[in-house]
C-alpha cells in the first residue's frame, strides 16, 4: 500500500487526530489500516477473473459501465473495480449455486438476445444496439412480459453493480457518506439537515 | 479439585453469575462452547466496507454481516436441530465468549409491574411468583454497574431506571416523533446500554454506530469486557473455552456433582466437579442439557419431575416495514451514525382491553444515512422505475438515505403447541442428542402483528411516505416472524411456586435439585414486549446473591 493510500485509509476512518482523546487505541487503527492494505495487495484486484470466463468477463466489464458510468463527480464501475467485486462474490464460498447459475445464465441470455436481434454478441454489438436491449430490460414496470428473464437478470445485476461501486472509498465519497468516524461528542444533526425535514431540537 | 460453582455459558446470565459469585468469594469455573473473544481486542470496529472483498456481506458464521461481532447463527456446522413436521422454528446459537451479548442491539428495557402479573389482568399465561419490586433493586444495580441511557418518563409499565443522558435524536427520528405525536403513539428516547458518558473505567461512546461489531473502548455492554474481565481479575474464575456441555452429573444423593463436557479442541470428554451448578447456556440449550442429563434417579432428565422442562417457550413476535420518504431525498450530507441503534423508540402505548389481542409490542426505528456496503440500495427500481447510466447514478445519490423503517417487537403468550423436546433419532457431532422444536403462533400473536402493520402504515403515510408492498394478508400470517427469528427465546425451565408445574422456584433454584440454578432466560414466565437481556442480568444477579447467602449459611 502506498503512503498516499495509507493516509487515505486513516482519513477515511477519520480518527487519526482524535484517537488518543477518545480512547480508540492506536493498535486498533493500525489493524484497520492493515486490513485495507492487505485487500489492495491481495489477488482480489487481479485482472484475471476466477468465476467468469474470458467472454463473460468482457461482457461484465462492458455492462457495469453502462450501469454506472464515469461522470463529473466520480469514476466508472470498472474504475471502482466492480467487475472484480462481482467475480469475487460469485467465486466466494458463500455464493449459492442458484446465484452462480443465474449469473452465467443471465449473461448468456443477453448474448442470445443480441444474436437474435443483431447476429452479434453483446460486446460485439454497437453502442446503439446494446442500448436498445438495455432499454427493453432496465425498466421492470415498462418491460414486455416476454423479456421477463432479462429484466430479472438486469435488476439483480444493477443491484450488484451498485453494491460494488458504492461500497468503495470512491462510492462513499460519491454519496458523501460522512460517518465511520470516531466523534468526541454527538451534537445531533446540523441545522440545514433539520430545516430540510422541517424539524428542530 | 472441586470448584464451588460451575457456570455453563458466558453470556448475560453466565457473565453476571461469574461477576457476582467471584466477587462474593466463590471459586468458579465457567464452561463456554466457543472460543475466547473480547471486543476490546477483537472487534472490527471502524473497518470500512472496502477493507473486505465481501464489503460487509453476511456469511454463514455471521448472518448479520461479516463485521458483526457474533460468531453464531441459525445454522451451525455439526450442531443440527430438528423441527417437528408442520412447525417452523429457527434456533440461533452464539458460539463464543460472551454469547449473544456480542450480537444484541443493546436495547435494555426493564420488565414493568404488569409484565410480572399479566395473568391477573387478562387470564392468559401465568403470573411470575415474583413481582417488579423483587427485581427492581437488581435492575438498579445493573444500571449502575453496566450503564444505559434513557429518560424518566414515569410511564406505568416502562419503569424509570438510573439513566445516562440520551443522545439527541437523528433528524429523521424527529420526523418520526412528529408523526407519532400526531397519531398519539408514545415516542421517547431509546434505552440502550451504550455509555454516553464514561462509567466505571469504561470510555464514553464515540458515535460510530457500530455497536454490533463490539466496541474496542468498551462503551457498550458485552459480557466479556464488562463482567468476565473483572471476574477474572479476582483470580477466582477459571475459564474453559471450547467446552461443549454434555450433561449435569448427579450423585447418589440426587445433588448435582458437576458438568461433563466435550473439549472441542481434542474431541475428548472431560468433567468438572462443582458443589453448585449454574446453567446459563441460553434458555433452550439449558433445557437441552437438562433433558439430556438422564439417570436412574432422574429418568425424564434432571429437574424435570414436573415434565415441564422445554415447555412454555416463547420468542418475541416480529415484523418490519420500510417506507420511502420523499422529504428525505437529496439529503444534506452529514454524519448521522450516532450510537449503534435507534435514539428514539415507541413503547407499548395502548390498552389491550380495547383491542383484539391481549398483549403489546414496542416499535424500533431505523433508516436514514448509513455506511454504503454490500446490498446498498438493492431494488432501487421500486423507487424510481429502474434504468441505467448517468441518470441512475444520480438517482442513487438522490434516494440514498430516504428510507425509514419500523420493527415491531411484541409479546407472545406461552402455548401448548410451542415446546422443545429431545429428538429421539438425531445427535450432533459430539453424539449429544439434539433438540426438536414444535411451534405455533395463535391469533393473539397474529392480530398483534396485523396491528403493527397498520401502525407502521399510518406512521409512514403521516410522514408523506410511500410503501412498496401491500398490506400482508391473514393467509400470509401478516408477515409474522418465524419462531426463533427474533432471537429472544425464553422459558423451558420456568419459575413457579408449584413444583408440579414449574422447574425452578422464585430464586431460580431447581425444585428437584437444590444445588442447581438457572441464570439465563429459561426461568422467564412471560415474554413481555421487552427485550429480555436486562431482566436476565437482573435475575442472574439476584440468583447469584441467593447462592452466596445459601453458601454462607451452609445450606448448599
Amino acid at each position: 500500500m502506498s503512503d498516499m493510500n495509507r493516509r487515505d485509509a486513516l482519513k477515511a476512518i477519520g480518527i487519526a487526530s482524535l484517537a488518543s482523546s477518545i480512547g480508540v487505541k492506536a493498535d486498533h487503527l493500525e489493524r484497520v489500516t492493515r486490513a485495507v492494505a492487505r485487500l489492495e495487495e491481495s489477488g482480489v484486484v487481479a485482472a484475471a477473473p476466477t468465476f467468469f470466463n474470458a467472454h463473460e468477463w468482457s461482457t461484465v466489464r462492458v455492462l457495469v459501465d453502462y450501469i454506472i458510468p464515469r461522470d463529473e463527480r466520480s469514476g466508472s464501475a470498472t474504475e471502482a473495480k466492480v467487475p472484480e467485486f462481482i467475480d469475487f462474490l460469485m467465486s466466494d464460498r458463500e455464493a449459492s449455486l442458484e446465484s452462480k447459475v443465474a449469473m452465467r445464465g443471465g449473461l448468456a441470455w443477453i448474448d442470445n438476445e443480441c444474436q437474435h436481434r443483431f447476429g452479434k454478441s453483446f460486446v460485439s454489438a454497437s453502442d446503439a444496439q446494446r442500448r436498445q436491449v438495455l432499454d427493453d430490460i432496465a425498466w421492470p414496470r415498462k418491460a414486455k412480459p416476454e423479456l421477463s428473464h432479462g429484466v430479472q437478470f438486469f435488476s439483480r445485476f444493477r443491484d450488484l453493480t451498485a453494491s460494488g461501486f458504492f461500497s468503495t472509498q470512491m462510492g462513499w465519497q460519491d454519496v458523501q457518506y460522512k460517518g465511520n468516524v470516531a466523534l468526541p461528542a454527538w451534537n445531533g444533526c446540523p441545522p440545514e439537515a433539520l430545516r430540510k425535514l422541517g424539524v428542530s431540537y | 479439585m472441586a470448584y464451588d460453582v460451575c457456570i455453563v455459558g458466558s453470556g448475560a446470565g453466565g457473565g453476571m453469575a461469574a461477576y457476582a459469585l467471584t466477587k462474593a468469594g466463590a471459586n468458579v469455573v465457567m464452561l463456554e462452547a466457543g472460543p475466547s473473544f473480547f471486543a476490546s481486542r477483537d472487534s472490527k470496529m471502524l473497518m470500512p466496507a472496502y477493507a473486505s472483498p465481501r464489503r460487509g456481506a453476511s456469511t454463514k458464521e455471521r448472518p448479520f454481516g461479516e463485521f458483526d461481532a457474533c460468531d453464531g447463527g441459525w445454522e451451525i456446522d455439526g450442531e443440527p436441530y430438528t423441527v417437528a413436521s408442520g412447525s417452523k422454528f429457527m434456533w440461533w446459537r452464539a458460539r463464543m465468549l460472551g454469547g449473544r451479548t456480542n450480537h444484541w442491539g443493546r436495547i435494555s428495557l426493564r420488565f414493568g409491574p404488569r409484565d410480572f402479573k399479566a395473568k391477573s389482568r387478562d387470564g392468559l399465561g401465568d403470573d411470575w411468583p415474583i413481582a417488579y419490586e423483587d427485581v427492581a433493586p437488581y435492575y438498579d444495580r445493573v444500571d449502575r454497574l453496566i450503564g444505559l441511557f434513557g429518560s424518566h418518563e414515569n410511564l406505568p409499565n416502562e419503569p424509570n431506571g438510573i439513566f445516562l443522558p440520551p443522545p439527541k435524536p437523528r433528524c429523521y427520528e424527529l420526523l418520526v416523533k412528529k408523526a407519532s405525536d400526531k397519531l398519539n403513539v408514545t415516542c421517547i428516547p431509546a434505552r440502550l446500554s451504550i455509555l454516553t458518558q464514561p462509567l466505571n473505567g469504561r470510555a464514553g461512546c464515540h458515535y460510530c454506530g457500530q455497536c454490533n461489531r463490539g466496541c474496542t473502548v468498551k462503551a457498550n455492554f458485552s459480557s466479556p469486557d464488562v463482567l468476565i474481565a473483572p471476574a477474572l481479575a479476582t483470580k477466582r474464575l477459571t475459564l474453559i473455552t471450547n467446552a461443549m456441555a454434555r450433561e449435569v452429573t448427579v450423585g447418589k444423593d440426587g445433588l448435582a456433582t458437576g458438568v461433563s463436557y466435550v473439549d472441542k479442541t481434542t474431541g475428548m470428554d472431560k468433567h468438572v466437579e462443582a458443589r453448585i451448578v449454574v446453567l446459563a447456556a441460553s434458555a433452550l440449550e439449558t433445557s437441552r442439557i437438562l433433558l439430556n442429563s438422564k439417570s436412574s434417579l432422574f429418568p425424564q432428565g434432571l429437574a424435570n419431575s414436573s415434565g415441564t422442562v422445554g415447555k412454555y417457550i416463547t420468542d418475541t413476535t416480529g415484523t418490519d416495514l420500510a417506507g420511502f420518504i420523499p422529504a428525505m431525498m437529496d439529503h444534506v450530507p452529514h454524519n448521522e451514525d450516532g450510537v449503534g441503534g435507534m435514539h428514539l423508540y415507541m413503547p407499548w402505548w395502548l390498552d389491550n382491553a380495547k383491542l383484539d389481542f391481549p398483549r403489546g409490542y414496542h416499535i424500533e426505528v431505523w433508516g436514514g444515512l448509513y455506511a454504503p456496503s454490500a446490498g446498498f440500495m438493492g431494488g432501487i427500481d421500486r423507487y424510481q422505475g429502474g434504468g441505467y447510466g448517468k441518470q441512475l447514478k444520480q438517482d442513487y445519490r438522490k434516494y440514498y438515505g430516504a428510507t425509514i423503517g419500523f420493527s415491531g417487537r411484541g409479546e407472545m403468550i406461552p402455548n401448548d403447541e410451542s415446546y422443545m423436546e429431545i429428538d429421539p433419532n438425531v445427535v450432533d457431532r459430539w453424539g449429544i442428542p439434539v433438540s426438536r422444536f414444535h411451534w405455533g403462533w395463535t391469533d393473539h400473536e397474529f392480530n398483534q402483528v396485523k396491528h403493527m402493520h397498520e401502525t407502521f402504515r399510518a406512521l409512514i403515510t403521516e410522514m408523506g411516505g410511500q410503501i412498496f408492498s401491500p398490506m400482508p394478508t391473514k393467509e400470509q400470517g401478516y408477515n409474522i416472524s418465524t419462531g426463533g427469528q427474533i432471537i429472544h427465546e425464553l422459558g423451558g425451565t420456568r419459575m413457579g411456586s408449584d413444583p408440579k408445574t414449574s422447574v425452578v422456584n422464585a430464586n431460580c433454584q431447581a425444585h428437584d435439585v437444590k444445588n442447581l440454578f438457572i441464570n439465563d432466560g429459561g426461568p422467564f414466565v412471560s415474554q413481555a414486549d421487552k427485550n429480555p437481556t436486562w431482566t436476565i442480568l437482573a435475575l442472574s444477579w439476584r440468583t447469584s446473591d441467593f447462592i452466596a447467602s445459601q453458601r454462607k449459611e451452609g445450606a448448599i
